[in-house]
């Protein structure tokens, strides 16, 4: 069973110069697509990846990366929605290109499921309140 | 049957008027008719809490010793410029104004993060403020520099002064251009990617009294948290724009000139408010009731979204040209609905003015008129 992961990796320093994301291909047959980078020499490096590929590879590839001392969070944790800070305008609804903000239509308040965010940042600008932050 | 002003302030003072938003009044028309309802009902609420970039404060913040004349001199809030060009200690400090050093736009797009409508939040919310002056002495006010912290709390006065709010009706803003623009519509995204609205549609003041016959000069208001008054008829005010059959104008028309005391306001409803790549302003908080005087009135008041059109202009050369011609009219219940069709495309819709809140607004000046504390007024003059 193939499945899709969104994970951000946060490498120690040691391990920002080495060859670690071209192994998850060459070992564990995955899929990747990098969604976001920031790897700077002598500092820790961050890496927000999509992954795909069976279960089974899954799992034993994030062990790798894991054992490495990389750690690893779900996605969503990086970006955040400050809602004593938004007004509930919708600034945010058409800009968002997977539909992750909603408008209750009997409130009118907007909503932001994280699970669908794929942190690119477009509500960011697009926010005049700067409800969106983001940590990466 | 006709009502007065007077006759509906002596029922809010003895606590009986009734008072409904401009929301609830749809419905109640639908379920009980025009005529029955411009007899039970006293008063309809209206809000918009939106962007408006024609906002500002006059500030007085009290005489030094030795005394400085910033009249002619400079004057900066936390780095970011005011105007003194004014008496000794009075200033105004406008919503879009940006600290000197601010990139703006040198790297594109900038961020805004910070400028006037930002201090007005802080200085509403209580927060100190830097002061900066210089002046060029005379012998009357002989001292030339001072370096100061301002708190709401002790200044001599403050007061929200906008040359122009609460536009009736906006354009919706779209994009033909093949590249992402930043306009104070908001971020749009090229070949009609987006498209922007900024009204409260049914909610909003001058919707509701499309020939200003009971909002005019002097009507008191919910602003900012705070009361305030119409003062003037705003910058850039023009009823005579296309109006549909009902009255209501299918394109930006009145505008309304707003004041009110500052220090009675709330942060909450005064926020600074950032547009990348267009720069600072001030999200404001209005809230306007219209006395139920007659049928007419009471008809204006139960206009809906699904009646309310606006025009659809690209902001990528239209608009910066000042040739808007209008590809399309589309209502606010579309609008809402989350999309719109133009050119066959259908286009995800976005609001800059939060109807939740406008909602919020309208039911606390409701709240207000129910238990007395506000009462209303005759306008000193009609609006042009």
């Amino acid at each position: 069973m193939v499945r899709k992961k969104r994970v951000v990796l946060t490498f120690p320093h040691s391990l920002v110069d080495k060859p670690i994301t071209y192994h998850l291909v060459k070992d564990y047959g995955l899929v990747f697509n990098i969604l976001k980078a920031r790897v700077t020499p002598q500092e820790e490096g961050r890496l927000v990846l999509e992954i795909e590929g069976k279960r089974e590879n899954l799992n034993r590839g994030i062990k790798f990366l894991k054992d490495l001392g990389i750690r690893i969070e779900p996605l969503a944790q990086d970006i955040r929605w400050v809602e004593e800070k938004c007004t509930h305008c919708g600034a945010c609804l058409a800009i968002c290109p997977t539909q992750a903000f909603t408008i209750d239509p009997t409130t009118r308040k907007v909503s932001f499921d994280k699970k669908k965010c794929i942190v690119c940042e477009l509500c960011i600008k697009a926010c005049p309140y700067r409800a969106m932050e983001i940590r990466f | 049957m006709a009502k007065t002003i007077k006759e509906i302030n002596e029922r809010i003072k003895k606590g009986k008027a009734v008072v409904v938003t401009a929301e609830e009044i749809i419905d109640l028309v639908k379920e009980k008719g025009i005529k029955r309802c411009a007899k039970d009902v006293d008063v309809v609420t209206t809000a918009t809490f939106g962007p408006m970039c024609s906002s500002g404060v006059f500030i007085n913040f009290g005489h030094t010793k030795p005394k400085i004349k910033v009249g002619g001199g400079k004057i900066y809030l936390n780095d970011v410029p005011a105007y003194g060009g004014l008496a000794a200690v009075d200033i105004y400090l406008g919503a879009s104004a940006l600290p000197d050093d601010d990139p703006r736009n040198k790297v594109y797009p900038g961020e805004f993060g910070y400028g006037g409508g930002h201090i007005i939040e802080e200085l509403v919310a209580g927060k100190d403020i830097r002061l900066k002056a210089s002046g060029y002495g005379t012998d009357c006010y002989p001292k030339k520099e001072l370096k100061t912290k301002i708190n709401i709390r002790d200044l001599d006065k403050a007061i929200l002064y906008n040359p122009r709010s609460a536009y009736q009706n906006y354009n919706v803003a779209v994009n033909l251009s093949d590249r992402v623009i930043y306009t104070y519509m908001g971020v749009l995204q090229p070949r009609l990617g987006n498209a922007n609205y900024c009204s409260s549609g049914q909610l909003s003041p001058l919707f509701n009294d499309p020939y200003y016959e009971t909002i005019g000069i002097g009507t008191r208001i919910f602003l900012g948290g705070g009361i305030g008054y119409v003062a003037f008829s705003g910058t850039q005010h023009n009823p005579r724009v296309k109006r549909t059959k009902k009255g209501i104008p299918k394109e930006p028309a009145g505008t309304l000139a707003l004041i009110g005391d500052l220090k009675k306001m709330s942060s909450k409803w005064l926020r600074g408010t950032s547009f990348t790549g267009y720069g600072a302003t001030l999200t404001v908080g209005i809230g306007v009731p219209i006395p139920i005087l007659n049928e007419k009135i009471l008809r204006f008041t139960a206009i809906e979204d699904s009646q309310i059109y606006a025009p659809v202009i690209d902001y990528s050369k239209a608009y910066p040209l000042g040739k808007e011609t209008v590809l399309k009219e589309v209502n606010y219940a579309q609008l809402r609905s989350g999309s719109i069709k133009i050119k066959g495309k259908e286009i995800p819709t976005s609001s800059l003015s939060s109807y939740a809140k406008a909602r919020e607004i309208a039911n606390i000046l409701k709240g207000w008129i129910k238990k007395g504390k506000f009462l209303l007024t005759e306008p000193v003059t009609p609006l042009p």
